[in-house]
């Protein structure tokens, strides 16, 4: 459904992408792997076209999409939830959610959309007056999953959703991206928890200095020596 | 000083702190989601008193539909004016949007002066501001009771656009986080627009009111309560609009108070906001309603 071909991405006067290729076919979860600064965010920020400085093909459903701003991504069916979550601390956990709804106009479609995130989201209900600061970092958290889905996205694409988290909350996060996928969306997936993320893909990307340096299942990279002695501690 | 001048000192007060703070609310509300501040806002202020001006002796209009129309084209040319001054320089140091603001101010200062004349000019005033109330003695201008009015009126529905509307809730996000907003769908070049068109057009307002409690026009009339509403914002905390609204209160009671009850320092009134200025800039940088700095966790 998303094809990437040979994309270059400059940023800050580095040369963080180095022509990369992937595939995310519809109704998977896809993750990419790899180390800080391996490129890993570079190469969903150039997808969700906050990168203007890039070469090569994003295709998304056979159109060509890498010169689309982020407001026609977004309307295009693509989300991303950044890497720190970053929810609107002083705004209320409702405005959260209706700002993720912001490229829609269906009013109907988007409070059943509301109503189901809630319904996912309980502790998200409970708090649905409060500001987004008040909230913990594991509510934070599902906060800025929700909101990503308010913007009814066939493409979720997630930057570091277990960073800074308690296990019992990575594993609650986890969790929720299986639940999503359930549903039929198809999840681009950025992560340092290696193994975990690894668990949950059905397809998975290793990413090193702005290349691809391995790809295949989840499970056959679980398996693979390299990725063990790199990324799983051995 | 008997009652009744001290309700009169509290309506020019009004008046007076009612118009700063209209134009304060522009410099914030750019400024919060933009960290700009543009210079240029001074001279919207100008503009729309001239419009008001031009509507009248030109197109024959009734005072009304001057000053309607007069904020609609002073709104537009905010708009424009962040278009081509403000937006190329958007990626650019923040300092570039800056200087290009106040190149805008000198611009449109000189352009006022080519074509509308440096030679002072009289301001049509309805008679119906003019005629005094009086009542238990107490003389009561129309005018101090209308101008608070109108700016009141002004900056509820400020507050209805920018608190219960998708547009203002876009606003409210841009002034947090750019980028955020931009992934969440938000047009954000649009919604700057339209920051740029609602504070324009309340400066424009104030500008037309301004005229009619001091009916002269000139092309440097926007200099001076420019800058006092920029105090005004700085005091109230830059980026809050209540700030803007109680900084801009603020300032026309402690302008018009002091002259009222040290007549001796009338000369120095202008200096008041800048003492002022400096205190605060020295004792509560964040003004009276600024966010504290402090690091996210």
């Amino acid at each position: 459904m998303l094809e990437i071909r040979d994309l270059h991405v400059h940023y800050g006067g580095i040369h963080a992408l180095k022509g990369i290729s992937l595939d995310v076919p519809k109704g998977s979860v896809v993750t990419l792997i790899g180390a800080n600064g391996a490129g890993k965010s570079s190469t969903l920020r150039a997808i969700a076209g906050l990168l203007k400085n890039k070469r090569g093909h994003i295709s998304w459903k056979g159109t060509d999409i890498s010169g689309k701003t982020p407001v026609d991504i977004v309307k295009a069916g693509i989300v991303m939830s950044p890497e720190g979550r970053r929810i609107f601390a002083h705004l209320t956990v409702l405005e959260n959610l209706q700002l993720g709804a912001y490229s829609r106009s269906d009013k109907a479609a988007i409070a059943k959309d509301m109503d189901w995130v809630f319904e996912l989201f309980p502790r998200l209900s409970e708090r649905r007056n409060q500001k987004g600061g008040t909230l913990s970092g594991g509510e934070q958290q599902m906060l800025a999953v929700a909101r990503a889905l308010m913007s009814a996205p066939e493409l979720v694409m997630l930057d570091e959703p277990s960073l800074g988290l308690a296990p019992l909350l990575v594993k609650e996060v986890f969790s929720i991206i299986r639940m999503i996928n359930d549903r039929g969306m198809t999840v681009l997936l950025v992560e340092q928890n290696a193994y975990a993320a690894l668990k949950v893909a059905h397809q998975a990307y290793v990413l090193e200095t702005g290349t691809i340096t391995l790809s295949g299942t989840g499970e056959s990279l679980i398996a693979d020596a390299r990725v063990r002695e790199a990324y799983l501690g051995g | 000083m008997n009652s009744a001048m001290f309700i009169q000192h509290m309506l020019n007060s009004l008046t007076l702190g009612s118009l700063y703070a209209l134009v304060a609310i522009g410099y914030t509300m750019v400024y919060g989601i933009l960290r700009l501040i543009n210079f240029a806002h001074s001279e919207m202020f100008m503009l729309g008193a001239y419009f008001v001006f031009w509507g009248i002796t030109l197109g024959q209009l009734p005072w009304p539909v001057a000053m309607a129309l007069a904020i609609a084209v002073t709104a537009s040319l905010g708009v424009l004016v962040d278009q081509v001054a403000y937006r190329p320089l958007r990626d650019a140091p923040r300092i570039s949007a800056l200087i290009s603001s106040i190149g805008v101010s000198f611009f449109l200062q000189n352009v006022a002066i080519v074509f509308f004349q440096a030679i002072p000019r009289e301001v049509y005033r309805p008679q119906w501001l003019e005629d005094p109330i009086i009542t238990h003695g107490v003389r009561i201008l129309p005018l101090t009771l209308f101008v608070p009015f109108l700016s009141l009126l002004f900056m509820l529905v400020l507050l209805w656009i920018v608190y219960r509307t998708k547009a203002g809730l876009g606003m409210r996000a841009i002034s947090k986080d750019i980028e955020t907003s931009y992934l969440m769908g938000v047009p954000v070049n649009r919604i700057i627009a339209l920051t740029f068109g609602i504070g324009t057009a309340l400066a424009a307002a104030s500008g037309i009111m301004w005229a009619l409690r001091y009916p002269q026009l000139q092309p440097m009339m926007g200099t001076i309560p420019g800058f006092k509403a920029f105090i005004a914002a700085v005091f109230g905390g830059i980026g809050s609009i209540p700030g803007a609204v109680i900084g801009g209160l603020a300032l026309g009671f402690i302008e018009i108070m002091t002259v009222a009850f040290f007549p001796d320092l009338a000369g120095y009134r202008d200096a008041f906001a800048f003492v002022l200025l400096i205190m605060v800039l020295m004792f509560k940088p964040t003004g009276l309603m600024g966010e504290r700095l402090e690091d996210k966790v």
